[in-house]
């Protein structure tokens, strides 16, 4: 994984790991399998996936991502945003 | 054994015998823990958003780096997850939730209020960000502003900077620390024009 720059398009995956057992996940629902835009990188975490369960855990990258709201729910005002930090494992180009 | 049955205050008295029995943690660090989210509260981020908008240099540092702008005032957040505040323009709006749990920058603000926690503010938030502030707070958020929904997932904690109410010139920073509400620093209001 390379990194993501600011402006990127990226697309959250559209992974349910939670429906194959104990999972921590910090990817909201709505957001898998959409796309939006990179706003900056936040740093690097520590996976919580692997926190929860007390296993070795790697540092991750986390992005600020822009999602358009009307492009998940078209009744949300068109230009209002959601904002919310992703991890790169989650995040492929779009 | 059913541990939600037992009595809470057994209950932490063993859990923290354990946790300092086992080296995990002492009682200085427990102390000192505790002793920091007692001070913790909404009018420390009153403090911190006056200092904003008296000093432009000061807001500048706070918006690129929180948590080191708020050590500036002697508030120390150790141990805490790094913080980040989203400003308030005419332009954009922003209303913080944790739709996953309940994040919230708890080493400076406290205990998120009850609500913040419930169901029905974390689900709406998002599916409906405009209608919940306008029946639950009467916040009319113009049309031509931006919302900005910022849905706290991670290893961050985040913060708004209100924008200062008009007829407020001049006034002293710790008048104007006294004007911030807790929903002012999470979004679901903004301070009225001081008349």
């Amino acid at each position: 994984m390379s990194g993501f720059a600011p402006g990127t398009r990226v697309r959250v995956r559209d992974a349910w790991p939670e429906l194959e057992g104990p999972a921590h996940v910090r990817t909201p629902h709505y957001v898998r399998g959409r796309t939006g835009t990179v706003l900056r990188r936040l740093g690097a975490f520590r996976n919580p996936e692997d926190l929860a369960f007390a296993r070795p855990a790697a540092t991750i990258p986390l992005y600020h991502v822009a999602f358009e709201q009307a492009e998940i729910w078209p009744e949300n005002a068109p230009g209002d945003e959601f904002l919310i930090e992703i991890y790169e494992h989650w995040l492929e180009a779009a | 054994m059913n541990l939600a049955e037992l009595d809470s205050d057994r209950l932490l008295a063993a859990f923290r015998g354990l946790l300092i029995g086992k080296g995990v943690l002492n009682e200085e660090e427990l102390s000192r823990s505790g002793a920091a989210m007692d001070a913790a509260s909404p009018a420390r981020g009153g403090q911190v958003v006056a200092r904003a908008w008296v000093d432009a240099a000061y807001r500048a540092r706070l918006l690129d780096n929180a948590t080191s702008a708020i050590e500036e005032l002697g508030i120390y957040l150790t141990g805490s997850p790094p913080l980040g505040v989203l400003e308030n323009t005419e332009a954009v709006h922003n209303i913080i939730v944790c739709t996953l749990c309940s994040c919230y920058p708890r080493m400076l603000l406290g205990y998120p209020p009850l609500w913040y926690k419930s169901a029905g503010y974390r689900s709406r938030a998002v599916r409906d960000p405009r209608g919940l502030v306008r029946e639950e707070w009467g916040t009319v958020i113009p049309p031509e502003k931006k919302v900005r929904v910022l849905d706290s997932t991670a290893d961050y904690r985040w913060m708004v900077l209100p924008q200062r109410p008009r007829g407020t010139e001049g006034w002293s920073e710790e008048r104007l620390a006294g004007l911030v509400r807790e929903t002012d620093l999470i979004g679901v209001t903004v301070l009225p024009e001081v008349l």
